[in-house]
């Protein structure tokens, strides 16, 4: 008997996820890049045919400007998230089963929440009459309460607060499978807690970290809510401007040919962390 | 002098009690080996003794100096883990010149210090070689080379064996008790293998549900064993309940045994237990002894064993091929059991 | 000592996570129609709004419909998905499980705007049901994630013993396989839930104007200012992720599910 012919299921089972898959996600994808080359009616919706124009638009100085400012916010957000998201994962890894539940169903209530949700409760805390300026006030370090929103500073804040729950359990995996034994057999040498963190638990973990970095990056491309609630029109990422395009400037060849460079951008940063995993595995 | 003291070592988990109120004396540059069945708590008084777990109560001593609130990394002990922890990221002589690079030592000193090790752990030529790239018992020698490298007050190692291959395993125990002889240091090892610790140790701590059952040579916690637990944890013991009489005789099933005066006797009159070793057990004429039947004869090369039953009890004998009693299977015998073989211990 | 360090550090973000929840779910009890924290007067008199307010009822049942139901057809593609990249690896199986990962991977805003082309051409932009698909496509990688797993802790001869009894695959599959991995099933649609739940920019973008979704009613409402009844919807929200995770965590071992392997129970 051949091997495919014990396999527990049967060769079809294959077909409605395929058929599914297919027909939802890949010819969206298609029919998305088709638009991105499809001739614009002003106006109105647009045509078929094959063009650049929209290609060609976005070169221009004003959206290579938002590529660029998209690209800083993000990786901002990645490496400030990562940075504190590691050694709090570290510490969860080492906690008691139980303890370690309760701080993972926060993070995955504080994940799921939607971004209108986070940017309400962000804009709240940071607004005049609640939260942070109230405080200040209080404790004598502001003189009268002001606001901190709209400015970098907010938005910033509300992308890292959204990434953090995700760059912890983007590094959960990893930190939690490695071995409690080498560091402490790097304490065992001599090593302070903190030299065992530096010489053994991150550069064991530095293709982990860095691919935590990566899917961050990615997670943050992807952020485009709270720009608009927590930052000014000069803070807009490509994700603002291609709903923007697409619902309120009607100009869909654009916003398709802006989605097709950010899957491109992630794609390709996905692919690297890909390569990593592997060579981390070597 | 690193003798090494643990002065009433207590520590439970919630309501579990891993090691119960442990109170020893480990003497200068010896060998112990910490034997007990798995969940015994031998490997969590080792964790003490490394500072790696907290005590709930007790402390921890070194050449009369309280070390229980010092802690891991000042300790400078050597450890060699039970899964090894070798670091997959570092090559074999940084493995084994971590401890020194960590105490700031200059890299040259480091390498040749290295070098030394791994000359005593007889593997000189893996140095610039990665872990992964070792068989199983050379990443052993290298992690007992990493152990030694600051020359440790107190070498600890914790099932180090356990991943080996049977024949590797005996032969790294002999080379092992050598390495150890020749630097004096002062050794606990943890096994649950007690052929491994009658090998290797000078003493051997017998412990059971966190408690120390027996300390003593490996001839003393097998031919005297302190209590029915040891008897048949340490090699096989036929254990029966006898009654011992006021006068250093027992009454086991209506039969009466005089005790030789090498026989041990560790009970207080009354009701007791008999432990005698296999090879201490007699079979002969049905008339004399105990009264009991052969159920099962096996032929184990260097030994014969026979196993006999009386009353729903089972009694094993072994014999010396040349010594093999006449007797065949279904026969009815009779069992004594040999003089100074017999130790009566508490119920 | 370092142990009072590490502890503090992980109070101090889990501190900070919770802070604008906290000054929520305060300015969700104000009195007045203001959003002053802490609440000068308390009342609950905003919860109450909430569930006599037809232009958030209606919101609110939307958001459910499209959750629950979306919730199902996620799991339902998941579920043979996962079994055949588990029984077989192949270049077909692990391209296939990719493109399952793919959506959730990718900036939303992406598979958005190709939703909304789809729907467009298909003729069924605006209904809830371009939404429900949207979104079951979109968050088919939670079960698949989450079932791969179930199947990755199955012991491979189980299934051989089974057939050595006489067990047919179909047999296999529903007295051995099925009912080792239901808790993974169960917990992949509830992640899809919540996340279907919370999720914007895909309802928006496919059926925004005629579908009106829980968000994006809060989103709608923010630009005519701000009122404690948004806090409510968000106190609502947070409660029902915190009742279903803390059920998953309960029940099940979550940090398994969430890929931590050497973990004692």
């Amino acid at each position: 008997m051949s091997a495919a012919k014990d396999a527990p299921t049967p060769r079809w089972l294959a077909a409605l996820p395929a058929a599914w898959l297919g027909i939802f996600f890949l010819i969206p994808f298609a029919i998305m890049l088709s638009v991105s080359v499809a001739h614009r009616v002003p106006g109105g919706f647009f045509e078929p045919g094959f063009e650049l124009d929209s290609y060609r638009r976005f070169v221009s100085a004003f959206f290579g400007q938002i590529l660029l400012t998209s690209i800083l916010f993000s990786a901002a957000a990645a490496v400030i998230c990562v940075a504190l998201a590691f050694p709090f994962t570290v510490i969860l890894a080492r906690m008691g089963g139980r303890a370690q539940t309760v701080v993972l169903v926060m993070l995955l209530a504080v994940l799921s929440l939607s971004e209108v949700i986070i940017g309400f409760a962000l804009s709240t805390l940071l607004s005049k009459t609640a939260g942070v300026g109230n405080l200040l006030t209080r404790l004598g370090i502001l003189e009268t309460s002001r606001a901190f929103t709209p400015s970098l500073f907010a938005l910033l804040t509300g992308m890292c607060y959204l990434a953090l729950p995700y760059a912890v359990l983007v590094l959960y995996p990893p930190v939690s499978r490695l071995d409690p034994e080498l560091t402490e057999a790097a304490r065992m040498m001599g090593a302070t807690p903190l030299t065992a963190f530096r010489t053994v638990t991150v550069p064991l973990l530095r293709a982990p970290i860095l691919g935590a970095l990566i899917l961050v990056f990615v997670f943050t491309l992807g952020i485009y809510l709270l720009p608009q609630v927590l930052g000014q029109p000069q803070h807009w990422t490509l994700s603002v401007h291609i709903t923007d395009q697409a619902i309120f400037q009607s100009n869909l060849p654009f916003a398709a040919a802006m989605a097709v460079l950010l899957l491109l951008v992630s794609l390709a940063m996905v692919g690297l962390t890909l390569i990593l995993g592997r060579g981390g595995k070597a | 002098m690193t003798e090494l003291s643990l002065d009433g070592l207590t520590k439970r988990f919630g309501s579990l009690t891993a090691v119960d109120d442990v109170t020893l004396n480990i003497a200068d540059g010896s060998f112990v080996c910490l034997l007990g069945p798995s969940g015994c708590g031998k490997t969590t008084l080792l964790r003490l003794l490394a500072g790696l777990e907290a005590p709930s109560a007790g402390r921890v001593l070194v050449a009369g100096r309280d070390i229980t609130d010092t802690p891991t990394h000042r300790r400078d002990f050597g450890m060699v883990f039970q899964s090894l922890a070798l670091f997959p990221h570092l090559t074999v002589w940084q493995n084994i010149a971590y401890p020194l690079r960590i105490r700031g030592r200059p890299r040259a000193e480091c390498r040749a210090r290295a070098g030394e090790l791994l000359d005593l752990v007889q593997l000189p030529d893996v140095a610039e070689r990665l872990i992964h790239q070792l068989s199983g018992g050379q990443r052993q020698r290298v992690a007992i080379a990493r152990g030694l490298a600051i020359d440790p007050q107190v070498f600890l190692l914790d099932e180090p064996l356990s991943a080996l291959d049977a024949n590797l395993r005996e032969h790294m125990q002999v080379e092992l008790r050598q390495l150890q002889q020749r630097l004096g240091v002062t050794t606990v090892v943890v096994t649950h293998d007690q052929k491994e610790a009658l090998t290797m140790a000078d003493t051997v701590i017998v412990m059971n549900e966190g408690r120390v059952q027996q300390v003593g040579t490996p001839m003393q916690v097998y031919r005297d064993p302190a209590n029915a637990f040891v008897a048949g944890f340490i090699g096989t013991s036929n254990l029966m309940d006898c009654t011992l009489n006021g006068d250093r005789s027992v009454e086991v099933s209506g039969l009466r045994v005089d005790l030789a005066p090498d026989d041990r006797v560790r009970a207080d009159p009354g009701p007791a237990v008999l432990s005698v070793r296999p090879e201490d057990v007699r079979v002969g004429a049905a008339d004399e002894g105990l009264p009991a039947r052969v159920t099962f004869i096996r032929d184990l090369g260097e030994s014969v064993q026979f196993v006999l039953e009386r009353d729903g009890q089972t009694i094993t004998a072994l014999f010396a091929p040349g010594a093999r009693p006449a007797a065949q299977l279904g026969d009815s015998v009779g069992v004594t059991f040999a003089p100074g073989g017999r130790v009566v211990l508490p119920a | 000592m370092t142990r009072g360090v590490q502890t503090a550090y992980v109070i101090v973000i889990l501190a900070l996570l919770a802070a604008p929840i906290v000054v929520v779910a305060g300015v969700s009890l104000n009195a007045q129609q203001s959003l002053r924290f802490p609440p000068p007067e308390l009342s609950l008199r905003w919860y109450a709004a909430l569930f006599s307010a037809e232009d958030w009822m209606v919101p609110l049942r939307n958001s459910l419909v499209i959750a629950a139901s979306s919730a199902v057809l996620a799991v339902a593609v998941a579920l043979p998905l996962a079994l055949h990249v588990w029984a077989r690896d192949t270049w077909v199986s692990r391209a296939l499980y990719t493109l399952g990962v793919a959506p959730f991977m990718l900036p939303p805003v992406i598979s958005a705007l190709g939703f909304l082309v789809f729907w467009v051409s298909a003729g069924l932009y605006g209904q809830i049901t371009a939404t429900i698909v949207s979104h079951a496509v979109f968050l088919v990688t939670l079960p698949l994630v989450t079932i791969s797993l179930g199947l990755a802790g199955i012991d491979r001869t189980l299934v051989e013993a089974a057939r050595t009894m006489g067990a047919t695959r179909g047999q296999i599959l529903r007295t051995v396989i099925l009912p080792l991995i239901l808790p993974y099933m169960i917990s992949g649609y509830a992640f899809a839930f919540v996340l279907s739940l919370n999720e914007y920019i895909i309802a928006y973008m496919v059926a925004g104007f005629t579908v009106e979704t829980l968000p994006i009613k809060i989103f709608n409402s923010l630009r005519y200012g701000y009122t404690p009844i948004m806090g409510v919807v968000s106190v609502l929200f947070i409660a029902l992720a915190v009742l279903i995770f803390g059920l998953i965590g309960k029940f099940g071992n979550l940090p398994r599910l969430l890929g931590a392997e050497r973990m004692q129970d």
